[in-house]
């Protein structure tokens, strides 16, 4: 069961701060799925992306709600 | 001699003496220090914000407290008797806390802060007591300028319990911030 981090009504830092955190205790090839409807999360995870080095799965919006799958890659 | 007839150990000698030069470049390291000058609600939240993001990008950070920025760090209980009377004036007149910090515009004796509490509530951003936490979390280095607490009467039993501060000076500063980026709020 892949782990749901919910950071709906996150204001920025928070989503990515919490996102970090939940990655620092999962093993390579680890899965997790973020909600989040900050307006800036989508801007901010892919830099956050492309910083840490970790892969970007998927991303929808449904009723303004961000749903991002995120795969640990360090 | 001609660049044709150059032999192998040449080559090897000329190779080496480059890697030996390019293992001495100081490399850029992937760390941020902030200088938390400023007491300002704002500003400090900034500071935060920026210390919090950058940490969670993987970056060590270090955040280094002086002058108005020291109150960020202090408890909001009444202050210890045991100070110069001017200590004592500076206690009395800075804030007790990172609750009553001012705002850099608006603060409207105190009425600007209060209004910005509540439209922070409202849009839940975190306020500078959880984003303190929250740094504690993610590993933040504090520093406190020891100068700053003898000038504004802070005792060390006056600062916050929070974990990884460490007193220091300019030199610390300096060297914790060597080879990565700074900023200055």
């Amino acid at each position: 069961m892949m782990e749901i981090l919910d950071c709906v009504n996150l204001n920025c830092p928070m989503p990515i701060v919490k996102i970090n955190k939940a990655l620092r205790n999962k093993i390579t090839g680890d899965f997790i799925t973020v909600k989040a409807n900050d307006p800036a999360f989508k801007i901010d995870l892919e830099a956050w992306i492309r910083k840490t080095k970790n892969s970007l799965i998927s991303f929808e919006v449904s009723e303004e709600i961000f749903t991002a799958i995120i795969e640990k890659r360090t | 001699m001609s660049e044709q007839n150059i032999t192998l150990e040449e080559l090897k000698l000329e190779f080496d003496s480059l890697k030996d030069k390019i293992e001495k470049i100081p490399q850029t390291q992937d760390k941020l220090s902030l200088i938390v000058f400023s007491g300002d609600m704002d500003k400090v939240m900034a500071s935060f914000i920026i210390a919090t993001g950058a940490a969670a990008m993987g970056t060590e950070v270090t955040l280094f407290f002086t002058f108005w920025g020291t109150s960020v760090l202090k408890k909001s209980e009444p202050q210890k008797r045991d100070k110069l009377f001017l200590q004592k004036m500076f206690g009395w007149m800075m804030p007790k806390g990172s609750k009553k910090l001012p705002l850099s515009k608006m603060n409207f004796c105190g009425a600007g802060p209060k209004m910005m509490n509540m439209l922070m509530k409202k849009y839940n951003t975190a306020s500078i007591s959880e984003l303190l936490e929250v740094a504690q979390d993610c590993d933040i280095n504090f520093y406190i300028c020891q100068m700053s607490m003898d000038l504004m009467g802070i005792k060390k039993d006056e600062l916050l319990p929070i974990k990884n501060l460490d007193y220091c000076g300019v030199a610390k500063f300096l060297e914790i911030s060597d080879g990565g980026k700074t900023l200055f709020i």
